[in-house]
C-alpha cells in the first residue's frame, strides 16, 4: 500500500493520512493508491502539512500498518534510543517493530 | 570570554525579530517550505526526523556558566528536558517546535549566543583547542584569533553562499585536539625562524563522502595579514568550486582537482591584490580582543591530590589534563556513561555543569569535538570535590580517550539523512568493554560511528571507525582501522565486507584482540595496526 506522511508545521510533529485528516499514529495511514500527488498539494497549500511525501507500507494481519522501510519505522515510532519519548513508551518490546 | 558590544547585541537582536517575522508569515501560509528553508536555516533551524532541529553555535567552544545554564533551561522550557553537544563543538535540541524558535533565538541572545551561520553553505562555527588558553603545550591561546575570524565571517557578503558549507578551526600547538588538517581551513598558529608569531595555513580537508587531509599550502602568514590570506583562500573557492554537483562542491575537491600546487599559486594572486584593498581589520582590533582571553587570577596552592580513593585516583589519571599552571589541571567531564548516549545531557546536568564552572572553574568551559565538556581551570586543590559532585549528577566516568569515549552521531534514530543508527551501537560497545573489563588494557583508543557517508561521527578519523549502510533496507556496518584526526593525522581503511549490528560489535571485539596479542611495549591501537599493517587484522575478521 502507498501512505503518506509528512510533519507538522507547527510542531514539527510526525503525521500519517488518514484520509481526511493527519495523524500521529502509523496504524491510522490509509492506502492512498494513486491520489498521492493530489492530497499532498492539496494538504501542503492548506498548511495542514509540512515536506510531505509518500512511502510503500503494508497492512499486516493484525492490522497494524508497517513502513517499508526502516527510516520510516523510526519516524513512525521515535528514537529507538529512548523509548521514553517514543510513542509506546510503556513498550520497549515496541523497538522490535522498527529494526 | 569574548563580551558583545552594543553593536554585536544590536545586530543578533534584530536577527532574532527579522527570524520572528519570518516564522510568522510562514505559520501563516505567506511564505511557502521552498521560500522559508533558506531562511530557517541560516538560523539552524533544521527539518529532522521527528522534529525541527535547532542547532546553537557554541564559538570555538567556549561558553560561561550563564550561557550554560541558559542551554539547560532550553532544553527544559522548549525542549523534552536534554541536549545533544556535537562534534563540532555546538549544541543541537531534537525536539523544537517552529512556534517557539523566535523565542529560544531571543533567550539565546539574553546570554549572547545564536544559531547563526549553524547551517547553509556559509562559514560555520569556527572550531578550536577546547584546552586553548589552559594547556602547557600551547604557543598562544588560539582563541583571539579565532574570534577575528568569527567575526570577519559572520555576516560576510561575499561568503554567504559559497558552494558549499566550510569549516575553519584554529590551534596553537604541535598537538592537535580540534582536527584541524580535516577542516576546510586549518589553522595552526606558529612562530618562524625569526622569533615571530603567525599562521600556518593548511586548505582543503574534509571527511564526508571524499575524505581527504589538506595539504599545506602556506607555512607562514604574518598575524597583520591573518584575515586577508582567509579571505584570499575564500575568493579562489567562491569564484572555482563547483556549484553544478553537491558531492564535488567543497573546497577539498577544487584543491584536489587543481592540485595543491596550483590553487596555493592563485591565492598568494588574490593574497597580493589584496593587500592593498583595506580587508586587515586594523591591527588594534587583534589587541582590543586579546584582553577578553586573559588568564584568570590563579593562585598557586597543591600540585598533587591524595589518591588514596582509587575511583577518584583513576578518574584524575584519564579526565584531567595538565594546565600550564602547576597548581591547576584542566578537567574534563565525560558524556559517556557506560550505555549512555554520546554527548547528551540534561537540562538538570547541564546546569550541574554550570554551576560547577562558575565554582570551580572561573566560571568556563568548553565543549570538545569529542562530544564531552571541559572546566579548563580547576584547582587541583578543588579536584576531588569536584569530582564528588560529578560522581553524583552521573557526569564522572573516568573514560576518556578510552574504547568506551565515543563519537556518535545522532544516526537513523534522529537524522534525516542517515543510513543505520550509531547510537545503539556506542552503547552496546560501551556496555561490553566495560562488563568485560577490558577498556583499561586497551588504553588510548578513539572509536568513532557515522550513521551515514557525511561522517559526522568522524569514522575516517577514528583508531576504529565504523559506518553505517543501508543494504537492501537492513542497517549495515563498514569497519575500518587506522584513522586519527590528531598530528598524526591519517585516514581510515575499511577492512573488508560489512557486518550487521551483532558482527559489527563482534568484529569490534576481534581486532581489540588481535591488538593485544600483537602490540609492543608501549604501543596503542594505533601504533600497532601501523606496524603491522592491515593483514593480520582482515585476517582474523574474514579468515584466510
Amino acid at each position: 500500500m502507498k501512505i503518506l506522511t509528512g510533519n507538522d508545521l507547527k510542531t514539527g510533529a510526525v503525521v500519517w493520512w488518514t484520509g481526511n485528516d493527519w495523524s500521529i499514529y502509523v496504524d491510522d495511514a490509509v492506502d492512498v493508491g494513486d491520489q498521492a500527488e493530489e492530497i499532498m498539494a492539496r494538504e501542503e497549500a492548506a498548511r495542514r502539512v509540512n515536506v510531505p511525501y509518500s512511502l510503500d507500507a503494508e497492512r499486516e494481519d493484525d492490522g497494524k500498518v508497517r513502513p517499508a522501510h526502516i527510516k520510516d519505522r523510526v519516524r513512525a515510532l521515535g528514537p529507538t534510543v529512548r523509548p521514553d519519548l517514543t510513542l509506546k513508551p510503556q513498550s520497549p518490546e515496541a523497538i522490535d517493530w522498527v529494526i | 570570554m569574548y563580551k558583545y558590544d552594543n553593536y554585536d547585541q544590536q545586530m543578533v537582536d534584530a536577527r532574532v525579530e527579522e527570524f520572528r517575522g519570518q516564522a510568522k508569515r510562514r505559520l501563516e501560509g505567506k511564505l511557502t517550505e521552498d521560500q522559508f528553508k533558506p531562511l530557517r536555516l541560516m538560523n539552524g533551524l533544521y527539518l529532522q526526523l521527528h522534529a525541527y532541529m535547532l542547532r546553537v553555535a557554541i564559538p570555538y567552544g567556549t561558553l560561561n556558566s550563564a550561557q550554560m545554564s541558559a542551554l539547560g533551561d532550553i532544553a527544559d522550557k522548549y525542549d523534552r528536558g536534554y541536549g545533544h553537544f556535537t562534534t563540532r563543538q555546538n549544541i543541537q535540541y531534537n525536539w523544537i517546535k517552529l512556534e517557539d524558535a523566535a523565542d529560544i533565538l531571543a533567550d539565546l541572545s539574553k546570554v549572547e549566543m545564536h544559531a547563526i551561520q549553524t547551517s547553509g553553505n556559509c562559514i560555520r562555527n569556527i572550531s578550536s583547542d577546547h584546552f586553548a588558553g589552559a594547556t602547557h603545550d600551547e604557543l598562544v591561546d588560539p582563541r583571539p584569533y579565532a574570534e577575528l575570524l568569527r567575526q570577519w565571517s559572520s555576516f560576510h557578503p561575499e561568503f554567504t553562499y559559497l558552494p558549499r558549507k566550510f569549516k575553519i578551526a584554529v590551534i596553537a600547538a604541535e598537538k592537535d585536539r580540534a582536527a584541524m588538517r580535516l577542516h576546510d581551513i586549518g589553522i595552526q598558529i606558529v612562530k618562524n625562524d625569526a622569533g615571530e608569531i603567525g599562521a600556518r595555513f593548511f586548505v582543503g580537508g574534509g571527511m564526508g563522502r571524499t575524505p581527504m587531509i589538506a595539504p599545506m599550502i602556506r607555512d607562514f602568514v604574518p598575524l597583520d595579514q591573518l584575515v586577508t590570506y582567509a579571505e584570499g583562500c575564500l575568493r579562489v573557492y567562491n569564484r572555482y568550486g563547483r556549484r553544478d554537483n553537491k558531492y564535488k562542491a567543497r573546497i577539498k575537491i577544487l584543491v584536489h582537482e587543481l592540485g595543491a600546487e596550483e590553487y596555493t599559486r592563485q591565492v598568494e594572486e588574490e593574497f597580493a591584490h589584496l593587500l592593498d584593498q583595506g580587508v586587515e581589520p586594523p591591527r588594534p582590533e587583534l589587541e582590543r580582543l586579546k584582553p577578553f582571553f586573559a588568564d584568570p587570577p590563579f593562585e598557586d596552592g597543591p600540585k598533587t591530590v591524595d589518591r588514596s580513593d582509587p575511583d577518584f585516583a583513576l578518574w584524575v589519571d584519564r579526565n584531567t589534563h595538565r594546565h600550564k599552571h602547576d597548581s591547576y589541571v584542566s578537567a574534563v567531564i565525560s558524556l559517556k556513561p557506560v550505555g549512555g548516549i554520546p554527548g547528551d545531557a540534561t537540562g538538570e546536568q547541564i546546569r550541574t555543569m554550570a554551576r560547577l564552572a562558575k565554582q570551580y572553574s572561573f566560571d568556563e568551559l568548553r565543549v570538545m569535538h569529542t562530544q564531552n565538556i571541559v572546566l579548563p581551570h580547576v584547582k587541583i586543590a578543588d579536584l576531588h570535590a569536584l569530582w564528588t559532585e560529578l560522581d553524583a549528577a552521573e557526569l564522572g566516568a573516568p573514560n576518556l580517550d578510552t574504547i568506551e569515549d565515543i563519537i556518535a552521531c545522532p544516526g537513523l534514530d534522529y537524522c534525516a539523512l542517515a543510513n543505520a543508527r550509531s547510537i545503539p551501537l556506542a552503547q552496546r560497545i560501551s556496555e561490553r568493554f566495560d562488563k568485560s573489563g577490558k577498556t583499561a588494557e586497551l588504553g588510548e583508543l578513539k572509536l568513532k560511528i557515522s550513521g551515514c557517508i557525511n561522517a559526522c561521527g568522524h569514522h575516517h578519523a577514528g583508531h576504529i571507525g565504523i559506518l553505517g549502510v543501508d543494504k537492501k533496507g537492513k542497517e549495515n556496518y563498514q569497519l575500518s582501522l587506522g584513522g586519527s584526526e590528531a598530528e598524526d593525522v591519517s585516514l581510515a581503511k575499511i577492512t573488508g565486507p560489512g557486518f550487521d549490528e551483532d558482527g559489527v560489535i563482534e568484529a569490534v571485539e576481534t581486532v581489540t584482540d588481535v591488538y593485544i596479542a600483537q602490540r609492543e611495549d608501549g604501543e596503542r591501537f594505533l601504533d600497532t595496526y601501523r606496524r603491522i599493517g592491515m593483514s593480520p587484522f582482515k585476517e582474523a575478521l574474514y579468515g584466510k
